[in-house]
Protein backbone atom coordinates (compact mmCIF):
# COMPACT_ATOMS: atom_id res chain seq x y z
CA UNK A 1 0.00 0.00 0.00
CA UNK A 2 1.49 3.24 -0.80
CA UNK A 3 1.67 5.81 1.65
CA UNK A 4 0.03 9.00 1.36
CA UNK A 5 1.03 12.07 3.52
CA UNK A 6 -1.83 13.66 5.09
CA UNK A 7 -2.50 17.10 4.02
CA UNK A 8 -1.17 19.54 6.88
CA UNK A 9 -3.86 21.50 8.61
CA UNK A 10 -4.10 24.98 10.47
CA UNK A 11 -3.03 23.57 13.44
CA UNK A 12 0.08 21.81 12.45
CA UNK A 13 1.52 25.07 12.96
CA UNK A 14 1.28 27.89 16.13
CA UNK A 15 0.29 31.83 14.87
CA UNK A 16 3.04 32.53 16.92
CA UNK A 17 5.89 30.16 14.15
CA UNK A 18 3.11 31.31 11.48
CA UNK A 19 4.27 34.55 11.78
CA UNK A 20 8.15 33.46 12.32
CA UNK A 21 7.96 32.50 8.35
CA UNK A 22 6.35 35.66 6.92
CA UNK A 23 9.54 36.66 5.25
CA UNK A 24 10.88 33.64 4.64
CA UNK A 25 8.10 32.52 2.74
CA UNK A 26 7.48 35.90 0.85
CA UNK A 27 10.93 35.56 -0.45
CA UNK A 28 9.86 31.50 -2.23
CA UNK A 29 12.53 30.81 0.83
CA UNK A 30 10.13 28.13 2.54
CA UNK A 31 10.54 24.11 1.47
CA UNK A 32 7.63 23.33 0.17
CA UNK A 33 6.87 21.01 3.43
CA UNK A 34 6.83 24.34 5.59
CA UNK A 35 5.09 25.97 2.46
CA UNK A 36 2.12 23.82 3.00
CA UNK A 37 2.03 24.04 6.54
CA UNK A 38 2.10 27.72 6.17
CA UNK A 39 -0.50 27.96 3.70
CA UNK A 40 -2.92 25.51 5.35
CA UNK A 41 -2.47 28.22 8.23
CA UNK A 42 -2.91 30.78 7.06
CA UNK A 43 -6.23 29.49 4.93
CA UNK A 44 -7.94 28.84 8.50
CA UNK A 45 -6.54 31.45 10.73
CA UNK A 46 -7.63 35.15 9.95
CA UNK A 47 -5.86 36.94 12.02
CA UNK A 48 -2.88 35.39 10.62
CA UNK A 49 -3.86 36.02 7.10
CA UNK A 50 -4.41 39.96 8.24
CA UNK A 51 -0.72 39.95 9.40
CA UNK A 52 0.88 38.76 6.15
CA UNK A 53 -1.24 41.20 4.29
CA UNK A 54 -0.17 43.99 6.56
CA UNK A 55 3.19 43.23 6.20
CA UNK A 56 2.85 42.93 2.21
CA UNK A 57 1.11 46.73 2.11
CA UNK A 58 4.19 47.84 4.12
CA UNK A 59 6.15 46.54 1.59
CA UNK A 60 4.06 48.16 -0.81
CA UNK A 61 4.02 51.18 0.57
CA UNK A 62 7.52 51.25 1.17
CA UNK A 63 8.35 50.74 -2.38
CA UNK A 64 6.67 53.97 -3.20
CA UNK A 65 8.87 56.22 -0.60
CA UNK A 66 11.54 56.45 -3.56
CA UNK A 67 11.70 60.20 -4.69
CA UNK A 68 14.38 60.25 -7.57
CA UNK A 69 14.04 63.78 -8.12
CA UNK A 70 17.50 65.25 -8.95
CA UNK A 71 18.73 68.41 -7.20
CA UNK A 72 19.51 70.47 -10.51
CA UNK A 73 23.33 71.70 -8.70
CA UNK A 74 24.31 67.82 -7.42
CA UNK A 75 23.52 66.77 -11.43
CA UNK A 76 26.04 69.24 -12.21
CA UNK A 77 28.44 68.46 -9.86
CA UNK A 78 27.91 64.80 -11.37
CA UNK A 79 28.44 66.38 -14.58
CA UNK A 80 32.15 68.22 -14.20
CA UNK A 81 33.01 65.09 -12.29
CA UNK A 82 32.40 63.00 -15.24
CA UNK A 83 34.22 65.57 -17.90
CA UNK A 84 37.01 65.92 -15.36
CA UNK A 85 37.53 62.70 -15.61
CA UNK A 86 36.82 62.62 -19.50
CA UNK A 87 39.42 64.69 -19.81
CA UNK A 88 41.93 62.95 -17.56
CA UNK A 89 41.30 59.54 -16.67
CA UNK A 90 44.57 59.28 -15.16
CA UNK A 91 43.57 58.35 -10.91
CA UNK A 92 43.93 61.82 -9.09
CA UNK B 1 -7.26 50.52 -5.90
CA UNK B 2 -9.10 47.37 -6.36
CA UNK B 3 -8.34 44.92 -3.68
CA UNK B 4 -7.05 42.11 -4.06
CA UNK B 5 -4.38 43.23 -5.93
CA UNK B 6 -1.92 43.90 -3.69
CA UNK B 7 0.48 40.43 -4.76
CA UNK B 8 0.72 42.71 -8.07
CA UNK B 9 1.20 46.04 -6.34
CA UNK B 10 3.93 44.73 -4.23
CA UNK B 11 5.88 42.76 -7.23
CA UNK B 12 5.45 46.15 -8.91
CA UNK B 13 7.28 47.83 -6.22
CA UNK B 14 9.65 45.27 -5.10
CA UNK B 15 11.31 42.44 -7.05
CA UNK B 16 11.14 39.93 -3.89
CA UNK B 17 7.87 38.19 -3.82
CA UNK B 18 6.80 35.18 -4.93
CA UNK B 19 4.92 33.35 -7.92
CA UNK B 20 1.71 32.30 -7.41
CA UNK B 21 3.19 28.52 -7.47
CA UNK B 22 5.58 30.00 -4.16
CA UNK B 23 8.49 29.68 -6.51
CA UNK B 24 11.34 31.48 -5.80
CA UNK B 25 12.05 34.86 -8.01
CA UNK B 26 14.22 34.27 -10.55
CA UNK B 27 17.42 36.42 -9.64
CA UNK B 28 17.78 40.09 -10.97
CA UNK B 29 21.29 40.02 -10.75
CA UNK B 30 21.86 39.67 -14.46
CA UNK B 31 22.30 43.12 -16.37
CA UNK B 32 19.76 45.10 -18.17
CA UNK B 33 20.58 44.61 -21.90
CA UNK B 34 21.10 48.22 -22.70
CA UNK B 35 23.79 48.73 -19.56
CA UNK B 36 26.57 46.93 -21.67
CA UNK B 37 25.48 49.67 -24.31
CA UNK B 38 25.67 52.03 -21.54
CA UNK B 39 29.00 50.96 -20.27
CA UNK B 40 30.51 51.26 -23.34
CA UNK B 41 28.97 54.62 -24.16
CA UNK B 42 30.85 55.90 -20.92
CA UNK B 43 33.72 54.35 -21.51
CA UNK B 44 33.61 56.50 -24.90
CA UNK B 45 32.86 59.38 -22.88
CA UNK B 46 29.66 60.06 -23.87
CA UNK B 47 28.05 62.66 -21.44
CA UNK B 48 24.80 61.77 -22.41
CA UNK B 49 25.44 57.82 -20.93
CA UNK B 50 26.37 59.81 -18.18
CA UNK B 51 23.65 62.00 -17.26
CA UNK B 52 21.20 58.61 -18.50
CA UNK B 53 23.10 57.01 -15.65
CA UNK B 54 22.71 59.40 -13.02
CA UNK B 55 18.98 59.97 -13.46
CA UNK B 56 18.67 56.56 -12.90
CA UNK B 57 20.98 55.87 -9.81
CA UNK B 58 21.67 58.57 -7.92
CA UNK B 59 18.72 59.64 -5.77
CA UNK B 60 18.91 55.42 -4.80
CA UNK B 61 22.44 55.69 -3.72
CA UNK B 62 22.12 59.04 -1.13
CA UNK B 63 19.61 56.85 0.19
CA UNK B 64 21.94 53.65 0.17
CA UNK B 65 24.31 55.75 1.36
CA UNK B 66 21.91 57.49 4.35
CA UNK B 67 21.87 53.86 5.95
CA UNK B 68 25.61 54.59 7.05
CA UNK B 69 25.55 57.98 7.50
CA UNK B 70 23.63 60.37 9.66
CA UNK B 71 23.04 63.73 7.34
CA UNK B 72 22.20 64.01 3.68
CA UNK B 73 24.92 66.06 3.14
CA UNK B 74 27.41 63.07 4.17
CA UNK B 75 25.46 60.87 2.32
CA UNK B 76 25.43 62.79 -1.39
CA UNK B 77 29.28 63.58 -0.70
CA UNK B 78 29.81 59.44 -0.15
CA UNK B 79 27.04 58.85 -3.35
CA UNK B 80 29.94 61.57 -5.43
CA UNK B 81 33.01 59.38 -4.29
CA UNK B 82 30.84 56.38 -5.73
CA UNK B 83 30.59 57.74 -8.70
CA UNK B 84 34.61 58.73 -9.19
CA UNK B 85 34.85 54.68 -7.91
CA UNK B 86 32.52 54.08 -10.75
CA UNK B 87 33.97 55.78 -13.67
CA UNK B 88 38.03 54.70 -12.29
CA UNK B 89 36.36 51.12 -12.11
CA UNK B 90 34.99 51.61 -15.54
CA UNK B 91 37.83 49.27 -17.62
CA UNK B 92 37.29 46.51 -15.04
CA UNK B 93 33.67 45.95 -15.05
CA UNK B 94 32.61 42.81 -16.45
CA UNK B 95 28.77 43.05 -15.94
CA UNK B 96 28.60 40.28 -13.93
CA UNK B 97 26.62 42.06 -11.53
CA UNK B 98 23.98 45.01 -12.48
CA UNK B 99 25.53 48.27 -12.87
CA UNK B 100 22.77 49.51 -9.72
CA UNK B 101 24.30 46.65 -7.64
CA UNK B 102 27.93 47.05 -8.62
CA UNK B 103 27.37 50.99 -7.70
CA UNK B 104 25.59 50.34 -4.67
CA UNK B 105 28.55 47.91 -3.75
CA UNK B 106 30.78 51.25 -4.19
CA UNK B 107 28.78 52.80 -2.13
CA UNK B 108 28.63 50.92 1.12
CA UNK B 109 32.44 50.24 0.55
CA UNK B 110 32.83 54.06 0.65
CA UNK B 111 30.76 54.71 3.66
CA UNK B 112 32.40 51.97 5.74
CA UNK B 113 35.92 53.28 4.45
CA UNK B 114 34.71 56.92 5.61
CA UNK B 115 35.20 55.26 9.19
CA UNK B 116 31.26 56.01 9.85
CA UNK B 117 29.96 52.16 9.79
CA UNK B 118 28.11 51.73 12.96
CA UNK B 119 28.43 48.84 15.42
CA UNK B 120 26.83 45.47 14.40
CA UNK B 121 23.82 44.39 16.21
CA UNK B 122 24.09 40.61 15.46
CA UNK B 123 23.26 38.15 16.69
CA UNK B 124 19.40 39.10 17.09
CA UNK B 125 17.55 37.82 20.10
CA UNK B 126 15.13 35.91 19.27
CA UNK B 127 12.09 37.41 21.64
CA UNK B 128 13.28 40.74 20.87
CA UNK B 129 12.24 39.46 16.76
CA UNK B 130 8.87 38.22 18.02
CA UNK B 131 7.56 41.04 19.89
CA UNK B 132 7.85 43.55 17.00
CA UNK B 133 5.66 41.06 14.76
CA UNK B 134 2.59 40.74 17.78
CA UNK B 135 2.56 39.14 20.87
CA UNK B 136 2.01 35.37 21.51
CA UNK B 137 0.78 33.64 24.45
CA UNK B 138 3.17 30.36 25.39
CA UNK B 139 1.41 27.86 23.39
CA UNK B 140 1.63 30.23 20.11
CA UNK B 141 -1.44 31.62 19.87
CA UNK B 142 -1.77 36.14 19.35
CA UNK B 143 -2.46 37.83 22.73
CA UNK B 144 -3.75 40.44 20.85
CA UNK B 145 -5.29 39.56 17.73
CA UNK B 146 -3.88 42.43 15.02
CA UNK B 147 -6.88 44.39 14.01
CA UNK B 148 -7.86 44.70 10.48
CA UNK B 149 -6.50 47.77 8.74
CA UNK B 150 -4.65 45.69 5.36
CA UNK B 151 -7.73 46.32 3.00
CA UNK B 152 -8.14 49.91 3.82
CA UNK B 153 -4.70 50.80 3.64
CA UNK B 154 -4.36 49.11 0.22
CA UNK B 155 -7.01 51.50 -0.59
CA UNK B 156 -4.86 54.14 0.43
CA UNK B 157 -1.35 53.08 -1.15
CA UNK B 158 -1.00 56.40 -2.69
CA UNK B 159 -1.71 58.51 0.53
CA UNK B 160 1.91 60.68 0.86
CA UNK B 161 1.15 60.56 4.56
CA UNK B 162 1.31 56.43 4.54
CA UNK B 163 4.71 56.94 2.43
CA UNK B 164 5.56 59.99 4.93
CA UNK B 165 5.08 57.11 7.70
CA UNK B 166 6.98 54.54 6.20
CA UNK B 167 9.90 56.38 5.18
CA UNK B 168 10.61 57.97 8.68
CA UNK B 169 9.92 54.38 9.73
CA UNK B 170 13.06 53.10 8.00
CA UNK B 171 15.16 56.24 9.02
CA UNK B 172 14.52 55.18 12.56
CA UNK B 173 15.52 51.49 12.12
CA UNK B 174 19.10 50.13 13.74
CA UNK B 175 21.34 50.62 10.85
CA UNK B 176 21.62 47.17 9.73
CA UNK B 177 18.08 46.77 9.22
CA UNK B 178 17.43 50.33 7.81
CA UNK B 179 19.84 48.91 4.98
CA UNK B 180 18.34 45.82 4.30
CA UNK B 181 14.45 47.38 4.15
CA UNK B 182 16.22 50.33 2.02
CA UNK B 183 17.84 48.07 -0.64
CA UNK B 184 15.16 45.38 -0.40
CA UNK B 185 11.53 47.32 0.10
CA UNK B 186 12.65 51.26 -1.10
CA UNK B 187 15.00 50.16 -3.71
CA UNK B 188 13.60 46.26 -4.89
CA UNK B 189 16.42 44.75 -4.69
CA UNK B 190 16.51 40.92 -4.83
CA UNK B 191 17.54 38.98 -1.50
CA UNK B 192 20.82 37.71 -3.79
CA UNK B 193 21.82 41.16 -4.54
CA UNK B 194 21.28 42.22 -1.48
CA UNK B 195 23.66 40.06 0.13
CA UNK B 196 26.26 40.64 -2.14
CA UNK B 197 25.66 44.96 -1.79
CA UNK B 198 26.17 44.47 1.69
CA UNK B 199 28.12 41.28 2.34
CA UNK B 200 26.14 39.11 4.59
CA UNK B 201 24.64 35.75 4.16
CA UNK B 202 21.52 34.80 3.43
CA UNK B 203 20.20 33.85 6.57
CA UNK B 204 21.33 37.31 8.47
CA UNK B 205 19.62 39.18 5.38
CA UNK B 206 16.30 37.29 6.20
CA UNK B 207 16.54 37.73 9.72
CA UNK B 208 16.80 41.39 9.29
CA UNK B 209 14.75 42.11 6.62
CA UNK B 210 11.63 40.81 9.01
CA UNK B 211 13.01 42.74 12.25
CA UNK B 212 13.01 45.76 9.66
CA UNK B 213 9.66 45.32 8.21
CA UNK B 214 7.77 44.01 11.41
CA UNK B 215 9.02 47.50 12.84
CA UNK B 216 8.01 49.25 9.85
CA UNK B 217 5.21 47.46 9.95
CA UNK B 218 4.11 48.72 13.97
CA UNK B 219 4.38 52.35 12.88
CA UNK B 220 2.47 51.91 9.53
CA UNK B 221 -0.52 50.64 11.84
CA UNK B 222 -0.10 53.46 14.36
CA UNK B 223 -0.81 55.74 11.02
CA UNK B 224 -3.53 53.72 10.40
CA UNK B 225 -5.47 53.38 13.58
CA UNK B 226 -4.46 57.29 14.16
Amino acid sequence: MRWRRRRPKGRDLTCQQAVALVTAYLDGGLERDDRELFEAHLKECEHCAEHLKQIEVTMAVAGRVRDDDLDPLAREDLMDLYRRWRDDPAPR
Amino acid sequence: MARGSLRTLVAEGVTTTTGSDGAAPAPTTRPAVDEHDLIRRLRAGDEDAFATVVERHHAAMVRVALGYVRTPAVAEEVAQEAWLGLLRGLDTFEGRSSLRTWLFRIVVNRAISTGVRERVHLPVDNSALETENGHFSQDGRWVSPPVHWADEAVDRLAAPELAQRVRLAIELLPPQQRQVVTLRDVEGLSSTEVCEVLGITEGNQRVLLHRGRGRVRGDLEREMLS
